[in-house]
């Protein structure tokens, strides 16, 4: 056993990415078990490793640790990505969380059906420039600093660059009418461990493809 | 302003109630602004209030606070309801995320087709009985302490009686097969203020009722 953190999923972004962007950018390495068969979710099952029968799982300083946002808040706590104190905090997690409603959209989008796509990916277009980015933008020109909460690199950051980039993937010209957050892009991409997690052969996963989707409903689909 | 934390939502459980449950187990007062129609929500998205355009709404401590997880988590930290250290925190954090998946279905049962009501309410049975309730029996048992965490009364405690209530009022023998919930939904529900919050007259919200979803789709839809 290494003692880096261990995460268990599929090989592939899903729910697990958030996880791999906040460590990466933490400077923390960690090792990956991935999850390619049924039977190989059935035994974590059987060997009552997963709490809630669920990943991901993320086996971390004598944890099991399960649900997404208990690790992420667990590893923004331990490094220092939280903020200061409860109300740096609160603003942290008002700012995740809303990101994290438009990460859903787009984390579901593969698995639209094909005659949902369009409609779909729309509405990822609608939110993500009517309501998630003009908070952010607002946000960092109300302060001018370089990062969201406190002048201070956070968990929050990370949240909004991975969904930044993510969203920029399926539609190009998303932050045509944001120079804030166009400037933050740049910003959070040229910080040494995200800019190391950036490059090809980090643990990064690509955006998910139709290898991606089967994987994971012969695996899950019950 | 009388200082008190304001909650602006419907006049309803759905995703203001665990504040509501939280708060009172502080011991917290707290006003309540009702959402009746959609000209209520459309003012307080063009006032600015809704910092994503979306109730829950909490104003506490000069912020309006939004995302019902992330009041929760201010909540439960301000009162001493979040463990006493990291890790501590981490077990309570996955207890409340697993709760509040079951909660998800729970609540969203008033709102399916009628043609998907017997389905859906066989899943929530489902994983209630045999993914969620059996983890927190096994961890009642497994250390035979009162509260979920750390021999002290936390945020899990609150949300996981929460949830059993709304499942017992979902299917009443659902607690059957686990003696150590039954015990510790009768000794939490004890507990002062959660005794309070369990009385006629309190701030608790009644199940939604099916004549009531339209109502409710017509504020938010």
């Amino acid at each position: 056993m290494s003692g880096k953190p261990r995460l268990t999923y599929c090989n592939g972004r899903g729910r697990m990415e958030p996880v791999r962007w906040l460590l990466a950018a933490a400077g923390v390495e960690f090792e990956e078990n991935f999850l390619e068969t049924r039977e190989q979710y059935e035994k974590l099952i059987k060997d009552g490793v997963l709490m809630f029968q669920q990943v991901p799982l993320v086996e971390i300083d004598g944890m099991k640790m399960v649900q997404t946002r208990a690790i992420l808040s667990y590893i923004a706590g331990k490094y220092n990505l939280y903020g200061k104190d409860l109300k740096e905090r609160a603003l942290i997690d008002m700012y995740v969380e809303g990101i994290t409603d438009l990460m859903q959209m787009i984390l579901m989008f593969p698995f639209s059906p094909p005659e949902a796509k369009e409609k779909n990916l729309d509405s990822i277009k609608e939110r993500a420039t009517k309501r998630y980015f003009p908070v952010f933008e607002k946000v960092l020109k109300q302060h001018g600093q370089d990062f969201l909460v406190g002048n201070k690199f956070s968990w929050a950051d990370v949240q909004l660059i991975e969904a930044i980039l993510a969203v920029e993937e399926n539609i190009p010209v998303v932050l045509l009418e944001f120079p804030q957050l166009q400037a933050f892009k740049t910003r959070m991409s040229n910080m040494p461990t995200i800019k190391k997690f950036l490059q090809p052969g980090s643990p990064r996963k690509p955006p998910p493809d139709e290898r991606y989707v089967e994987t994971v409903l012969k695996i899950f689909k019950k | 302003m009388s200082g008190k934390p304001k909650l602006h939502y419907f006049n309803g459980r759905g995703r203001m109630e665990s504040i509501r449950w939280l708060l009172a187990a502080a011991g917290v007062e707290f006003e309540e602004c009702f959402l009746e129609t959609k000209d209520d929500l459309t003012k307080l998205q063009k006032d600015g209030s809704l910092l994503f355009q979306q109730v829950p709404m909490v104003e506490i401590d000069g912020m309006k606070m939004v995302q019902s997880r992330a009041i929760g988590n201010y909540i439960a930290a301000k009162y001493n309801l979040y463990g006493k250290d990291l890790k501590e925190r981490a077990l309570i954090d996955m207890y409340v995320e697993a709760v509040i998946d079951l909660n998800e279905l729970l609540i969203s049962h008033a709102f399916q087709p009628a043609d998907k009501k017997e389905q859906h309410f066989a899943t929530i049975v489902d994983k209630a009985t045999n993914r969620y309730f059996p983890v927190y029996e096994k961890v009642l048992k497994d250390h035979g302490q009162d509260f979920l965490v750390g021999n002290q009364f936390s945020r899990a405690d609150v949300q996981l009686l929460e949830t059993l209530l709304m499942a017992e009022e979902c299917k009443p023998d659902i607690l059957a097969k686990f003696p150590l919930l039954q015990s510790f939904k009768a000794r939490i529900s004890n507990i002062p203020t959660i005794k309070k919050f369990l009385q006629p007259g309190s701030q608790r919200k009644p199940p939604l009722q099916e004549k009531d979803v339209p109502k409710v789709m017509k504020i938010f839809y």
